[in-house]
């Protein structure tokens, strides 16, 4: 059996293609276990994870929780907001704390890109990367491509377009790497504010024109406009914004093919989708949340196998 | 390494024919009955015994399954490489039903020890029984015993016995391998 090529996953960046492959099917064992009436396994009894937040999540974090849970491993929870963080503590301070509780794994969200690559260097502990900054998300990736690969039968070739907030995301970036290492082609398409500067060097095509965009994809993957993140204005108004990269039903079923559409969550409903959309047939966007925790599954799975006794 | 021929293909399938007629005189009509293939090799051994009952005694409406206890082993992370899951395939209840156990070698008895943990996930079965069609005696780490056994043999620690099917490695015999 192979095995993961690292020993954490900081992003989708540091992985090789066999290293998502494996993941795959690794969830594949795993979603049938999530829907057994004892949705739970034993294989990580002895494993103690500490899933550090220092920035706020709802989806992400219960859904690590729930993998790990589900695993039956022993889970700590850190939230920034009520920690000594805010007495001046430092990143490695708080988490060497954690671990001499004799933690084996930390999940990690911080708003900083890199905090989960700089804490890999100074601690034993495996770390997975739960969002750091608009660097990554890795999980949430493999969760996307896993969900394309569960509607579509396979990632490689496919057309995928992802839409809207491109400079702040790094659901974006994650995606853009993990769909060129399995094979797809990919579309970055929003406001020309919100395109990173050197966004071609990535090997993806540009797109203004959401129209443009819909008719070559076969995936439309809408990202959610980032208000807490804009610092400036990056485009005049959330209603013009809506009229020229939000996809409503009527805009869908103008195509000549029947696409699907991804969302990362949280929706705002009615500015990147609208509700018709976000719950129509051609919506994956609960199948992502249910492969999330599968994925998170398999990630934690194959990483703690490497976490000799 | 050599190796010793245990039982050759016309014995597998005498072997064969006796314990499906034990699972007979146990289970009669096996209307309550489920047999279920331990992942990776029980599956083969439980695919035939479901095929001869059916086929030689026209038993009817066999309930089979196949059960991965990958994750629920004792030994995660002890070994040199991550434990590869199988598929399980268990498309009915197991609650109050009689399940027979099917695995090709009985060793130390952790497999099935984990197979008992696992099945729990699918329900509260009324009965388990155990089926194996080589039983490696004095190597048991738990206090487990086969209900229906093909052959019971003595083996020392640097032997293993490797059961073949031909559906899968082109012949059915059973070996002796001096490692």
């Amino acid at each position: 059996m192979s095995e993961l090529s690292v020993n954490h996953l900081l992003g989708i960046k540091y992985l090789k293609e066999k290293d998502i492959q494996l993941i795959f099917e690794t969830a594949d064992h795993f979603k049938e276990v999530i829907n057994r009436p004892i949705k739970k396994v034993p294989s990580l009894r002895d494993i103690t994870i500490a899933n550090l937040f220092f920035e706020n999540s709802t989806r992400t974090k219960l859904s690590f929780e729930l993998a790990e849970k589900r695993l039956s491993a022993d889970v700590i929870n850190f939230s920034s907001g009520q920690s000594s963080v805010k007495k001046g503590e430092t990143l490695i301070d708080t988490v060497n704390n954690i671990l001499s509780m004799k933690v084996d794994m930390v999940v990690m969200r911080h708003p900083n890109p890199g905090a989960g690559v700089f804490l890999s260097k100074h601690i034993n502990a495996s770390i997975i990367n739960a969002g750091d900054g608009a660097h990554e998300h890795p999980t949430q990736a493999l969760l996307d491509s896993y969900s394309i690969r569960e509607k579509l039968g396979d990632v490689a070739g496919k057309k995928v377009v992802i839409v809207g907030d491109i400079l702040h995301s790094r659901v974006a970036l994650s995606n853009i790497f993990a769909l060129q290492l399995q094979g797809a082609q990919v579309m970055v398409c929003g406001p020309k504010t919100l395109l990173p500067k050197f966004i071609n060097e990535l090997g993806v095509k540009v797109e203004t024109n959401l129209l443009k965009a819909l008719n070559w994809c076969d995936v439309a993957n809408m990202l959610r406009v980032q208000n807490e993140r804009m610092d400036i204005s990056y485009f005049p108004s959330t209603r013009e914004y809506t009229q020229q990269f939000g996809v409503n039903k009527e805009l869908l079923d103008s195509l000549d093919k029947e696409i699907t559409i991804m969302h990362p969550g949280p929706i705002n409903r009615g500015v990147e989708i609208t509700s018709d959309v976000a719950d129509s047939k051609q919506s994956i966007i609960l199948d992502q949340v249910q492969n999330g925790v599968a994925i998170r599954m398999a990630a934690i799975y194959l990483l703690a196998s490497k976490i000799k006794q | 390494m050599s190796q010793k021929v245990l039982l050759n293909a016309k014995e597998v399938n005498i072997i064969l024919h006796r314990l499906a007629c034990q699972l007979i005189e146990k289970h009669t009509d096996f209307s309550n009955t489920v047999l279920i293939g331990l992942q990776p090799r029980g599956i083969f051994l439980a695919d035939r015994l479901a095929k001869i009952l059916e086929e030689d005694y026209k038993v009817k409406d066999i309930q089979l399954g196949h059960l991965d206890i990958t994750f629920y082993r004792d030994d995660f992370r002890r070994g040199d490489k991550t434990l590869e899951a199988n598929t399980t395939k268990i498309n009915f209840l197991v609650e109050g039903k009689d399940i027979v156990f099917i695995d090709d070698v009985l060793y130390t008895g952790r497999s099935i020890r984990a197979a008992l943990t696992a099945i729990q996930s699918f329900g509260r079965p009324n009965e388990i029984e155990l089926l194996t069609l080589i039983d490696r005696r004095f190597s048991r780490h738990l206090p487990i015993q086969p209900d229906y056994r093909g052959r019971q043999v003595d083996v020392i620690n640097n032997e293993r016995v490797k059961v073949n099917w031909k559906e899968y490695d082109n012949e059915d015999s059973v070996y002796l391998i001096e490692k």
